[in-house]
Protein backbone atom coordinates (compact mmCIF):
# COMPACT_ATOMS: atom_id res chain seq x y z
CA UNK A 1 0.00 0.00 0.00
CA UNK A 2 1.44 3.46 -0.55
CA UNK A 3 -0.05 6.05 2.11
CA UNK A 4 0.42 9.96 1.23
CA UNK A 5 0.07 11.55 4.67
CA UNK A 6 -0.29 15.86 4.76
CA UNK A 7 1.72 17.02 7.23
CA UNK A 8 1.55 20.39 8.01
CA UNK A 9 4.17 22.36 10.12
CA UNK A 10 2.73 24.47 13.03
CA UNK A 11 3.27 26.64 15.47
CA UNK A 12 4.20 24.96 18.82
CA UNK A 13 1.26 26.05 21.03
CA UNK A 14 3.17 24.68 24.32
CA UNK A 15 5.40 28.11 23.37
CA UNK A 16 2.71 30.42 23.96
CA UNK A 17 4.24 32.57 21.64
CA UNK A 18 2.20 32.57 18.27
CA UNK A 19 1.45 36.15 17.16
CA UNK A 20 0.85 37.73 13.61
CA UNK A 21 3.31 40.26 12.21
CA UNK A 22 2.18 43.52 11.50
CA UNK A 23 0.52 42.43 7.64
CA UNK A 24 -1.80 40.41 10.00
CA UNK A 25 0.10 37.10 8.60
CA UNK A 26 1.67 34.53 11.17
CA UNK A 27 4.90 35.33 12.32
CA UNK A 28 6.72 32.19 11.62
CA UNK A 29 10.19 33.63 13.29
CA UNK A 30 8.51 34.42 16.64
CA UNK A 31 7.90 30.60 17.90
CA UNK A 32 9.12 27.28 16.86
CA UNK A 33 7.42 24.77 14.00
CA UNK A 34 6.34 21.73 14.83
CA UNK A 35 4.11 18.99 12.91
CA UNK A 36 0.79 19.49 13.42
CA UNK A 37 -0.23 16.89 16.65
CA UNK A 38 -3.78 15.31 14.46
CA UNK A 39 -1.38 14.92 11.43
CA UNK A 40 1.24 13.08 13.69
CA UNK A 41 -1.70 10.51 14.16
CA UNK A 42 -2.14 10.40 10.82
CA UNK A 43 0.79 9.95 10.09
CA UNK A 44 0.95 7.07 13.21
CA UNK A 45 -2.05 5.44 11.17
CA UNK A 46 0.16 5.27 8.04
CA UNK A 47 3.01 3.58 9.45
CA UNK A 48 0.96 0.59 10.93
CA UNK A 49 -0.91 0.29 8.34
CA UNK A 50 2.41 -0.03 5.93
CA UNK A 51 3.39 -2.62 8.92
CA UNK A 52 0.69 -4.50 8.29
CA UNK A 53 -0.34 -4.32 4.77
CA UNK A 54 3.62 -3.29 3.34
CA UNK A 55 4.14 -0.56 1.53
CA UNK A 56 5.49 3.02 1.37
CA UNK A 57 4.42 6.38 2.98
CA UNK A 58 5.12 9.57 1.47
CA UNK A 59 4.67 12.81 3.74
CA UNK A 60 3.47 15.67 1.77
CA UNK A 61 3.48 19.53 2.98
CA UNK A 62 3.09 22.84 1.14
CA UNK A 63 5.42 25.65 3.47
CA UNK A 64 8.11 28.13 3.50
CA UNK A 65 11.43 25.99 2.65
CA UNK A 66 12.39 25.85 6.57
CA UNK A 67 9.76 23.24 6.65
CA UNK A 68 12.54 20.28 5.64
CA UNK A 69 13.10 20.16 9.45
CA UNK A 70 9.40 19.10 10.14
CA UNK A 71 9.67 16.66 7.81
CA UNK A 72 12.56 15.39 8.90
CA UNK A 73 10.86 14.82 12.23
CA UNK A 74 8.29 12.80 10.39
CA UNK A 75 10.91 10.32 8.12
CA UNK A 76 12.14 10.40 11.70
CA UNK A 77 9.28 8.04 12.91
CA UNK A 78 9.39 6.31 10.03
CA UNK A 79 7.90 8.09 6.87
CA UNK A 80 9.78 6.54 3.50
CA UNK A 81 10.40 10.05 1.74
CA UNK A 82 8.76 13.88 1.85
CA UNK A 83 7.40 15.51 -0.65
CA UNK A 84 7.64 19.60 -0.08
CA UNK A 85 5.51 22.22 -2.16
CA UNK A 86 7.35 25.30 -1.58
CA UNK A 87 7.50 28.83 -3.93
CA UNK A 88 8.06 32.05 -3.27
CA UNK A 89 4.24 32.80 -5.05
CA UNK A 90 2.26 30.74 -2.29
CA UNK A 91 3.20 33.33 0.31
CA UNK A 92 -0.50 34.11 2.53
CA UNK A 93 -2.01 31.15 1.04
CA UNK A 94 -5.84 30.66 1.89
CA UNK A 95 -7.67 27.36 2.44
CA UNK A 96 -8.92 28.19 -1.00
CA UNK A 97 -4.71 28.12 -2.88
CA UNK A 98 -3.88 25.16 0.51
CA UNK A 99 -6.60 22.99 -1.52
CA UNK A 100 -5.84 23.61 -5.26
CA UNK A 101 -1.96 23.01 -4.51
CA UNK A 102 -2.20 19.98 -2.40
CA UNK A 103 -4.32 18.42 -4.97
CA UNK A 104 -2.54 19.07 -7.85
CA UNK A 105 0.89 17.83 -5.73
CA UNK A 106 -1.48 14.56 -5.08
CA UNK A 107 -1.98 14.41 -8.67
CA UNK A 108 2.05 13.66 -9.31
CA UNK A 109 1.70 11.09 -6.39
CA UNK A 110 0.93 7.22 -6.69
CA UNK A 111 -1.14 6.30 -3.46
CA UNK A 112 -3.99 4.03 -1.89
CA UNK A 113 -4.92 6.44 0.87
CA UNK A 114 -4.50 10.12 1.93
CA UNK A 115 -4.31 10.29 5.81
CA UNK A 116 -4.66 14.01 7.18
CA UNK A 117 -5.07 15.05 10.69
CA UNK A 118 -8.60 16.24 10.73
CA UNK A 119 -7.64 19.69 12.09
CA UNK A 120 -4.76 21.62 12.42
CA UNK A 121 -4.23 23.77 15.48
CA UNK A 122 -3.27 27.11 14.22
CA UNK A 123 -6.11 27.15 11.94
CA UNK A 124 -8.81 25.06 13.59
CA UNK A 125 -10.60 24.87 10.06
CA UNK A 126 -10.76 21.49 9.36
CA UNK A 127 -11.54 22.45 5.82
CA UNK A 128 -8.52 21.34 3.96
CA UNK A 129 -8.97 17.58 4.12
CA UNK A 130 -12.68 17.65 2.77
CA UNK A 131 -11.51 20.35 0.46
CA UNK A 132 -8.97 18.25 -1.03
CA UNK A 133 -11.26 15.03 -1.75
CA UNK A 134 -13.45 17.74 -3.37
CA UNK A 135 -10.72 18.65 -6.00
CA UNK A 136 -8.63 15.53 -6.31
CA UNK A 137 -11.95 13.69 -6.70
CA UNK A 138 -11.35 11.49 -4.04
CA UNK A 139 -13.90 9.39 -1.59
CA UNK A 140 -13.61 11.35 1.89
CA UNK A 141 -13.85 9.54 5.04
CA UNK A 142 -13.87 12.08 8.02
CA UNK A 143 -13.37 11.50 12.22
CA UNK A 144 -11.69 8.18 11.62
CA UNK A 145 -11.18 6.22 14.86
CA UNK A 146 -10.28 2.91 13.03
CA UNK A 147 -8.88 2.44 9.23
CA UNK A 148 -9.28 -1.00 7.72
CA UNK A 149 -8.21 -1.51 4.70
CA UNK A 150 -8.99 -4.40 1.81
CA UNK A 151 -6.14 -4.47 -0.27
CA UNK A 152 -7.30 -7.38 -2.29
CA UNK A 153 -10.77 -5.94 -2.72
CA UNK A 154 -9.78 -2.37 -3.19
CA UNK A 155 -11.83 -1.09 -0.72
CA UNK A 156 -11.19 0.93 2.98
CA UNK A 157 -13.70 0.70 6.30
CA UNK A 158 -13.36 3.33 8.46
CA UNK A 159 -14.93 4.12 11.85
CA UNK A 160 -16.15 7.92 11.60
CA UNK A 161 -16.74 9.21 15.58
CA UNK A 162 -20.74 10.27 15.79
CA UNK A 163 -22.26 12.37 18.21
CA UNK A 164 -23.72 9.20 19.54
CA UNK A 165 -21.12 6.67 18.87
CA UNK A 166 -19.50 5.76 15.35
CA UNK A 167 -20.73 5.05 11.64
CA UNK A 168 -19.07 2.54 9.79
CA UNK A 169 -18.13 3.74 6.07
CA UNK A 170 -17.30 1.65 3.39
CA UNK A 171 -15.16 3.08 0.41
CA UNK A 172 -13.73 2.33 -2.47
CA UNK A 173 -9.56 2.95 -2.42
CA UNK A 174 -8.09 5.36 -3.36
CA UNK A 175 -10.13 7.69 -0.65
CA UNK A 176 -8.80 10.22 1.50
CA UNK A 177 -9.06 9.90 5.60
CA UNK A 178 -9.69 12.56 8.03
CA UNK A 179 -7.46 11.48 11.09
CA UNK A 180 -8.09 11.95 14.99
CA UNK A 181 -6.10 11.69 18.11
CA UNK A 182 -8.63 8.01 18.42
CA UNK A 183 -6.15 6.24 16.25
CA UNK A 184 -3.13 5.59 18.84
CA UNK A 185 -0.30 7.51 19.99
CA UNK A 186 2.03 8.30 17.61
CA UNK A 187 5.47 6.54 18.35
CA UNK A 188 8.69 8.86 19.71
CA UNK A 189 11.41 8.96 16.82
CA UNK A 190 13.94 5.84 17.54
CA UNK A 191 18.55 7.15 17.27
CA UNK A 192 18.59 4.53 14.30
CA UNK A 193 14.90 6.11 12.94
CA UNK A 194 16.85 9.99 12.97
CA UNK A 195 19.64 8.73 11.62
CA UNK A 196 18.39 6.88 8.69
CA UNK A 197 15.90 10.30 8.49
CA UNK A 198 19.37 11.98 7.54
CA UNK A 199 19.91 10.29 3.73
CA UNK A 200 16.12 9.94 3.14
CA UNK A 201 14.70 11.95 0.35
CA UNK A 202 12.97 15.20 0.36
CA UNK A 203 11.66 16.16 -2.72
CA UNK A 204 10.99 19.78 -2.98
CA UNK A 205 8.64 20.93 -6.17
CA UNK A 206 7.50 24.95 -7.27
CA UNK A 207 4.15 25.72 -8.78
CA UNK A 208 5.72 24.99 -12.11
CA UNK A 209 6.03 21.38 -10.83
CA UNK A 210 2.73 21.28 -10.28
CA UNK A 211 1.68 23.00 -13.62
CA UNK A 212 0.13 25.65 -11.52
CA UNK A 213 0.01 29.68 -12.45
CA UNK A 214 1.83 31.28 -9.84
CA UNK A 215 -0.95 34.53 -9.94
CA UNK A 216 -3.80 31.76 -9.45
CA UNK A 217 -2.35 31.12 -5.92
CA UNK A 218 -1.08 32.95 -3.04
CA UNK A 219 -1.67 36.24 -1.18
CA UNK A 220 -2.68 38.20 -4.11
CA UNK A 221 -5.84 36.49 -4.79
CA UNK A 222 -6.78 35.25 -1.07
CA UNK A 223 -10.63 34.49 -0.50
CA UNK A 224 -10.09 35.92 3.07
CA UNK A 225 -7.80 38.85 4.49
CA UNK A 226 -7.39 39.61 8.27
CA UNK A 227 -8.07 43.30 8.73
CA UNK A 228 -7.59 43.34 12.55
CA UNK A 229 -6.49 41.54 15.79
CA UNK A 230 -6.34 42.70 19.65
CA UNK A 231 -6.00 40.77 22.82
CA UNK A 232 -9.36 39.39 24.28
CA UNK A 233 -10.60 41.11 27.95
CA UNK A 234 -8.26 39.21 29.92
CA UNK A 235 -10.04 37.42 32.63
CA UNK A 236 -10.92 38.67 36.15
CA UNK A 237 -8.47 37.75 38.59
CA UNK A 238 -8.83 34.13 40.37
CA UNK A 239 -11.12 34.17 43.19
CA UNK A 240 -8.77 31.55 45.57
CA UNK A 241 -10.96 29.02 48.24
CA UNK A 242 -9.16 27.45 50.75
CA UNK A 243 -11.91 26.65 53.51
CA UNK A 244 -12.55 23.31 54.50
CA UNK A 245 -14.59 21.33 52.12
CA UNK A 246 -18.48 21.77 53.47
CA UNK A 247 -17.59 25.99 53.38
CA UNK A 248 -15.74 25.70 50.03
CA UNK A 249 -18.85 23.99 48.72
CA UNK A 250 -20.88 26.42 50.04
CA UNK A 251 -18.93 29.02 48.44
CA UNK A 252 -18.54 27.76 45.24
CA UNK A 253 -22.95 27.28 44.63
CA UNK A 254 -22.90 30.84 45.79
CA UNK A 255 -20.84 31.92 43.40
CA UNK A 256 -22.71 30.37 41.19
CA UNK A 257 -26.26 31.90 42.18
CA UNK A 258 -24.44 35.07 41.85
CA UNK A 259 -23.53 34.37 38.59
CA UNK A 260 -26.91 33.14 37.91
CA UNK A 261 -25.41 29.24 36.52
CA UNK A 262 -27.36 27.58 39.37
CA UNK B 1 -31.98 34.20 -3.67
CA UNK B 2 -30.93 35.33 -0.30
CA UNK B 3 -27.89 37.28 0.39
CA UNK B 4 -27.11 35.02 3.74
CA UNK B 5 -27.90 31.41 4.01
CA UNK B 6 -28.04 29.04 7.13
CA UNK B 7 -27.11 25.36 6.95
CA UNK B 8 -29.88 23.36 9.25
CA UNK B 9 -28.24 20.34 10.40
CA UNK B 10 -30.62 17.11 11.36
CA UNK B 11 -30.19 14.99 14.27
CA UNK B 12 -30.66 11.01 13.85
CA UNK B 13 -34.44 11.70 15.36
CA UNK B 14 -34.82 13.87 12.23
CA UNK B 15 -34.98 17.16 14.07
CA UNK B 16 -33.13 19.96 14.04
CA UNK B 17 -29.18 20.49 15.71
CA UNK B 18 -28.99 22.88 18.34
CA UNK B 19 -26.31 24.44 16.63
CA UNK B 20 -28.36 25.08 13.79
CA UNK B 21 -31.14 27.36 15.67
CA UNK B 22 -28.00 29.20 17.18
CA UNK B 23 -26.78 29.84 13.64
CA UNK B 24 -29.80 30.90 12.26
CA UNK B 25 -30.14 33.49 15.46
CA UNK B 26 -26.89 35.10 14.68
CA UNK B 27 -27.31 35.32 10.52
CA UNK B 28 -30.84 36.67 11.19
CA UNK B 29 -29.08 39.40 13.54
CA UNK B 30 -26.55 39.83 10.68
CA UNK B 31 -29.03 40.15 7.90
CA UNK B 32 -31.30 42.79 9.58
CA UNK B 33 -27.90 44.74 10.11
CA UNK B 34 -27.05 44.46 6.87
CA UNK B 35 -30.96 44.75 5.44
CA UNK B 36 -30.19 41.29 3.17
CA UNK B 37 -32.56 38.50 2.91
CA UNK B 38 -31.88 35.36 5.48
CA UNK B 39 -32.98 31.76 4.67
CA UNK B 40 -32.34 28.20 5.43
CA UNK B 41 -31.69 24.95 3.89
CA UNK B 42 -32.16 21.78 4.79
CA UNK B 43 -30.46 17.91 2.96
CA UNK B 44 -31.90 14.96 3.82
CA UNK B 45 -33.81 11.57 3.83
CA UNK B 46 -36.69 13.35 4.84
CA UNK B 47 -35.85 16.92 5.88
CA UNK B 48 -39.49 17.85 7.16
CA UNK B 49 -39.47 17.94 11.06
CA UNK B 50 -36.00 19.92 10.36
CA UNK B 51 -37.03 22.55 8.16
CA UNK B 52 -40.20 23.04 10.23
CA UNK B 53 -38.20 24.04 13.13
CA UNK B 54 -35.66 26.01 11.01
CA UNK B 55 -38.62 27.70 9.83
CA UNK B 56 -39.42 29.08 13.69
CA UNK B 57 -36.17 31.13 13.13
CA UNK B 58 -35.97 32.26 9.37
CA UNK B 59 -38.80 33.52 6.59
CA UNK B 60 -37.62 31.05 4.62
CA UNK B 61 -36.29 27.39 4.30
CA UNK B 62 -35.54 25.18 1.17
CA UNK B 63 -35.85 21.35 2.07
CA UNK B 64 -33.92 19.52 -0.08
CA UNK B 65 -35.43 15.93 0.66
CA UNK B 66 -32.62 13.52 -0.94
CA UNK B 67 -32.45 9.64 -0.09
CA UNK B 68 -28.56 9.69 -0.86
CA UNK B 69 -28.20 11.95 2.53
CA UNK B 70 -29.27 8.65 4.43
CA UNK B 71 -27.03 5.91 2.18
CA UNK B 72 -23.87 8.35 2.45
CA UNK B 73 -21.92 10.84 4.47
CA UNK B 74 -24.67 13.10 5.04
CA UNK B 75 -22.03 16.26 4.61
CA UNK B 76 -21.18 15.59 0.71
CA UNK B 77 -24.53 14.95 -0.05
CA UNK B 78 -25.76 18.17 1.47
CA UNK B 79 -22.74 20.10 0.12
CA UNK B 80 -23.18 19.16 -3.77
CA UNK B 81 -26.84 19.56 -3.24
CA UNK B 82 -26.43 23.73 -1.61
CA UNK B 83 -23.61 23.69 -4.29
CA UNK B 84 -26.48 23.28 -6.97
CA UNK B 85 -28.70 25.99 -5.46
CA UNK B 86 -26.68 28.82 -4.83
CA UNK B 87 -25.64 31.35 -7.45
CA UNK B 88 -22.01 31.31 -7.03
CA UNK B 89 -21.89 35.25 -9.37
CA UNK B 90 -23.89 36.59 -6.89
CA UNK B 91 -23.86 38.32 -3.28
CA UNK B 92 -23.86 35.25 -1.09
CA UNK B 93 -22.51 33.91 2.24
CA UNK B 94 -23.06 30.94 3.84
CA UNK B 95 -23.70 30.18 7.69
CA UNK B 96 -22.53 26.82 9.25
CA UNK B 97 -22.10 25.36 12.49
CA UNK B 98 -18.50 24.33 13.56
CA UNK B 99 -19.37 21.05 14.96
CA UNK B 100 -17.66 18.09 12.82
CA UNK B 101 -20.53 17.67 9.86
CA UNK B 102 -21.08 21.62 9.76
CA UNK B 103 -17.02 21.59 9.21
CA UNK B 104 -17.30 18.64 6.45
CA UNK B 105 -20.01 20.48 4.78
CA UNK B 106 -18.03 23.85 4.63
CA UNK B 107 -14.56 22.51 3.70
CA UNK B 108 -16.41 20.24 0.64
CA UNK B 109 -18.94 23.46 -0.47
CA UNK B 110 -16.00 26.18 -0.11
CA UNK B 111 -13.67 23.61 -2.90
CA UNK B 112 -17.18 23.10 -4.75
CA UNK B 113 -17.74 26.91 -5.18
CA UNK B 114 -13.95 28.27 -4.74
CA UNK B 115 -15.70 30.18 -2.61
CA UNK B 116 -13.30 31.83 1.16
CA UNK B 117 -13.97 30.12 4.75
CA UNK B 118 -13.96 31.80 8.34
CA UNK B 119 -13.89 29.25 10.85
CA UNK B 120 -14.85 29.76 14.37
CA UNK B 121 -16.69 32.92 14.44
CA UNK B 122 -17.13 34.44 17.84
CA UNK B 123 -19.24 37.48 16.49
CA UNK B 124 -19.75 39.11 13.19
CA UNK B 125 -20.79 42.81 11.77
CA UNK B 126 -21.79 44.03 8.31
CA UNK B 127 -19.63 46.12 6.50
CA UNK B 128 -18.78 47.12 2.71
CA UNK B 129 -20.99 44.62 2.05
CA UNK B 130 -20.31 41.37 3.83
CA UNK B 131 -19.68 39.58 6.91
CA UNK B 132 -16.73 41.24 8.90
CA UNK B 133 -15.96 38.06 11.20
CA UNK B 134 -14.75 37.79 14.73
CA UNK B 135 -12.89 35.04 15.76
CA UNK B 136 -10.46 33.32 18.31
CA UNK B 137 -7.27 32.28 17.59
CA UNK B 138 -4.01 30.60 19.14
CA UNK B 139 -6.14 28.80 21.58
CA UNK B 140 -8.16 32.14 22.87
CA UNK B 141 -5.23 34.43 23.10
CA UNK B 142 -6.13 36.52 20.15
CA UNK B 143 -9.19 38.06 18.42
CA UNK B 144 -8.51 38.86 14.87
CA UNK B 145 -11.07 40.53 12.61
CA UNK B 146 -11.50 38.97 8.77
CA UNK B 147 -13.61 39.36 5.89
CA UNK B 148 -13.95 37.88 2.29
CA UNK B 149 -12.12 39.68 -0.55
CA UNK B 150 -15.29 39.24 -2.64
CA UNK B 151 -19.02 38.70 -2.90
CA UNK B 152 -19.33 35.23 -1.42
CA UNK B 153 -17.49 33.22 1.24
CA UNK B 154 -18.70 30.42 3.92
CA UNK B 155 -19.02 31.25 7.98
CA UNK B 156 -18.75 28.89 10.54
CA UNK B 157 -19.86 29.66 13.55
CA UNK B 158 -18.93 28.50 17.02
CA UNK B 159 -21.17 27.14 19.27
CA UNK B 160 -22.46 28.73 22.26
CA UNK B 161 -22.24 32.48 20.65
CA UNK B 162 -25.73 33.09 20.53
CA UNK B 163 -28.75 32.13 22.46
CA UNK B 164 -31.08 30.18 19.87
CA UNK B 165 -34.42 32.51 19.23
CA UNK B 166 -37.39 31.80 17.33
CA UNK B 167 -38.09 34.40 15.12
CA UNK B 168 -41.76 34.96 16.28
CA UNK B 169 -43.30 33.91 13.39
CA UNK B 170 -43.43 30.82 11.33
CA UNK B 171 -41.30 31.28 7.93
CA UNK B 172 -42.10 29.54 4.13
CA UNK B 173 -40.60 26.03 3.61
CA UNK B 174 -40.39 25.54 0.42
CA UNK B 175 -39.53 21.86 -0.59
CA UNK B 176 -37.38 21.13 -3.16
CA UNK B 177 -36.51 17.30 -4.47
CA UNK B 178 -33.50 16.45 -4.93
CA UNK B 179 -31.58 16.55 -8.38
CA UNK B 180 -31.62 13.25 -10.35
CA UNK B 181 -28.12 13.83 -11.85
CA UNK B 182 -25.44 11.67 -10.19
CA UNK B 183 -23.16 13.05 -7.25
CA UNK B 184 -19.51 14.03 -8.31
CA UNK B 185 -18.23 12.37 -5.54
CA UNK B 186 -17.03 9.03 -5.74
CA UNK B 187 -19.59 6.64 -3.59
CA UNK B 188 -18.76 6.37 -0.02
CA UNK B 189 -21.74 4.41 1.82
CA UNK B 190 -22.71 3.89 5.21
CA UNK B 191 -22.84 0.26 6.56
CA UNK B 192 -23.53 0.17 10.30
CA UNK B 193 -24.40 3.28 12.55
CA UNK B 194 -23.64 2.00 16.03
CA UNK B 195 -24.67 3.88 19.22
CA UNK B 196 -22.38 3.73 22.34
CA UNK B 197 -23.87 4.44 25.82
CA UNK B 198 -22.24 7.32 27.42
CA UNK B 199 -21.85 9.46 24.63
CA UNK B 200 -25.29 11.88 24.52
CA UNK B 201 -25.74 15.68 23.43
CA UNK B 202 -22.56 16.54 21.28
CA UNK B 203 -19.92 18.33 24.22
CA UNK B 204 -19.19 21.24 22.27
CA UNK B 205 -23.33 22.53 22.52
CA UNK B 206 -23.11 22.15 25.94
CA UNK B 207 -23.87 24.78 28.60
CA UNK B 208 -22.49 22.99 31.65
CA UNK B 209 -19.62 20.85 31.52
CA UNK B 210 -17.94 19.54 33.84
CA UNK B 211 -14.69 18.02 33.43
CA UNK B 212 -12.23 15.55 34.97
CA UNK B 213 -8.69 14.85 34.51
CA UNK B 214 -5.48 12.70 35.58
CA UNK B 215 -6.73 13.43 39.13
CA UNK B 216 -9.81 12.05 38.96
CA UNK B 217 -7.53 8.85 39.30
CA UNK B 218 -9.74 6.39 37.65
CA UNK B 219 -13.46 5.09 35.92
CA UNK B 220 -14.46 5.01 39.89
CA UNK B 221 -13.27 8.26 40.95
CA UNK B 222 -14.86 9.65 36.92
CA UNK B 223 -18.41 8.63 38.78
CA UNK B 224 -17.79 11.74 40.76
CA UNK B 225 -17.16 14.07 37.69
CA UNK B 226 -20.79 12.18 36.21
CA UNK B 227 -22.73 12.90 39.09
CA UNK B 228 -21.96 16.52 39.42
CA UNK B 229 -22.67 16.91 35.72
CA UNK B 230 -25.85 15.39 36.20
CA UNK B 231 -27.23 17.60 39.07
CA UNK B 232 -26.04 20.57 37.33
CA UNK B 233 -27.78 19.37 33.90
CA UNK B 234 -24.29 19.76 32.42
CA UNK B 235 -22.13 17.47 29.68
CA UNK B 236 -19.46 15.41 31.05
CA UNK B 237 -15.60 16.21 29.64
CA UNK B 238 -11.91 15.22 30.20
CA UNK B 239 -8.30 16.21 29.77
CA UNK B 240 -6.42 13.91 27.31
CA UNK B 241 -4.95 12.06 30.09
CA UNK B 242 -8.25 10.82 31.36
CA UNK B 243 -9.09 9.42 27.55
CA UNK B 244 -6.07 7.83 27.42
CA UNK B 245 -5.99 6.27 30.47
CA UNK B 246 -9.90 5.17 28.96
CA UNK B 247 -12.03 6.75 31.57
CA UNK B 248 -13.73 8.65 29.13
CA UNK B 249 -14.53 8.06 25.67
CA UNK B 250 -12.44 10.28 22.96
CA UNK B 251 -15.39 12.41 21.55
CA UNK B 252 -15.54 14.19 25.56
CA UNK B 253 -11.74 15.41 25.26
CA UNK B 254 -11.79 18.76 25.24
CA UNK B 255 -8.91 20.30 24.18
CA UNK B 256 -5.95 21.11 21.42
CA UNK B 257 -6.46 17.49 19.29
CA UNK B 258 -10.36 17.11 20.97
CA UNK B 259 -13.01 19.62 21.09
CA UNK B 260 -12.98 23.55 21.58
CA UNK B 261 -15.98 24.67 23.64
CA UNK B 262 -17.60 27.89 25.11
CA UNK B 263 -19.52 26.66 28.03
CA UNK B 264 -21.49 29.01 30.44
CA UNK B 265 -19.66 27.03 33.54
CA UNK B 266 -16.49 24.85 33.48
CA UNK B 267 -16.28 23.11 36.09
CA UNK B 268 -12.41 21.52 36.47
CA UNK B 269 -12.13 18.52 38.67
CA UNK B 270 -8.04 17.55 38.86
CA UNK B 271 -7.14 19.31 35.88
CA UNK B 272 -3.69 21.39 36.11
CA UNK B 273 -4.48 23.28 32.87
CA UNK B 274 -1.92 22.80 30.71
CA UNK B 275 -1.59 23.91 27.60
CA UNK B 276 -3.00 21.77 25.39
CA UNK B 277 -6.54 21.65 27.46
CA UNK B 278 -6.71 24.93 27.72
CA UNK B 279 -6.74 26.40 24.27
CA UNK B 280 -10.16 24.27 24.27
CA UNK B 281 -11.67 25.73 27.21
CA UNK B 282 -10.07 29.32 28.12
CA UNK B 283 -13.30 31.40 26.29
CA UNK B 284 -15.69 29.55 29.20
CA UNK B 285 -17.83 32.65 30.28
CA UNK B 286 -17.06 31.46 33.96
CA UNK B 287 -14.23 28.43 34.88
CA UNK B 288 -14.20 27.15 38.42
CA UNK B 289 -11.80 24.61 39.33
CA UNK B 290 -11.04 22.31 42.04
CA UNK B 291 -7.46 21.52 42.77
CA UNK B 292 -5.08 20.81 45.50
CA UNK B 293 -2.26 22.19 43.42
CA UNK B 294 -2.29 25.99 44.23
CA UNK B 295 0.60 26.41 41.34
CA UNK B 296 -1.32 24.14 39.30
CA UNK B 297 -1.88 26.59 35.91
CA UNK B 298 -5.72 26.64 35.85
CA UNK B 299 -5.12 28.88 38.96
CA UNK B 300 -3.91 31.74 37.33
CA UNK B 301 -7.03 31.51 34.80
CA UNK B 302 -9.62 30.33 36.48
CA UNK B 303 -12.38 32.36 38.17
CA UNK B 304 -12.46 30.70 41.19
CA UNK B 305 -10.55 27.64 42.36
CA UNK B 306 -10.94 25.39 45.43
CA UNK B 307 -7.88 24.58 46.64
CA UNK B 308 -8.25 21.24 48.26
CA UNK B 309 -8.89 17.51 47.84
CA UNK B 310 -11.37 16.91 45.01
CA UNK B 311 -12.63 13.25 46.48
CA UNK B 312 -13.36 15.79 49.39
CA UNK B 313 -15.02 18.88 48.10
CA UNK B 314 -16.52 17.12 44.97
CA UNK B 315 -18.74 15.28 47.47
CA UNK B 316 -19.57 18.55 49.33
CA UNK B 317 -19.95 20.32 46.28
CA UNK B 318 -22.33 17.54 45.34
CA UNK B 319 -24.31 17.28 48.18
CA UNK B 320 -24.60 21.53 48.06
CA UNK B 321 -26.26 21.49 45.00
CA UNK B 322 -28.12 18.29 45.66
CA UNK B 323 -29.96 20.40 48.69
CA UNK B 324 -30.30 23.80 46.24
CA UNK B 325 -31.94 21.39 43.69
CA UNK B 326 -34.13 20.14 46.17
Amino acid sequence: MHIVVLVKPVPDTASSGERLRPDNRLDRAAVPAVVNANDEYALEAALKLVEAHGGEVTVLTMAPSGATDTIRKALAMGATRGVLVTDEALAGSDIRSTVLVLAAALAGLEFDLVLAGVDTSDGQGGFVGPGVAVKAELPYLSYAAKIEPKPDDRLVTVRRISPTGYDVLESPMPALIACTQALGEPRYPSLKGIMAARSKEIVTKSLADLGLEPEGVGGAVATTEVVGSEAPPARAATRVVREAPDVAAREVVAFLAERRIV
Amino acid sequence: MAGLWVLGEVTPEGTLARISGEVATFARGLAAEAGQEVAGVVVAADPSAAAAELATYLPRVLAVSDPAAAERPWSFVAAERIAGLLEPDTQEFMFVGAGPDGRDVAGSLAALLGWGVLANAIGATWKDGGPVVEMSVFGGRLKTTSRFTGPTGIVTVRPNVVTAEPSGSTGKVEVVEAPVDELRQPAVRVIDRVVEAGTAAPIEEAKIIVAGGRGMGGSEGFKLVEELAEVLGGAVGATRAAVDAGWIPYGQQIGQTGKIVKPQLYLALGISGAIQHKVGMQTADTIVAVNRDPDAPIADFADLVVIGDLFEVGPALLAELRARSG
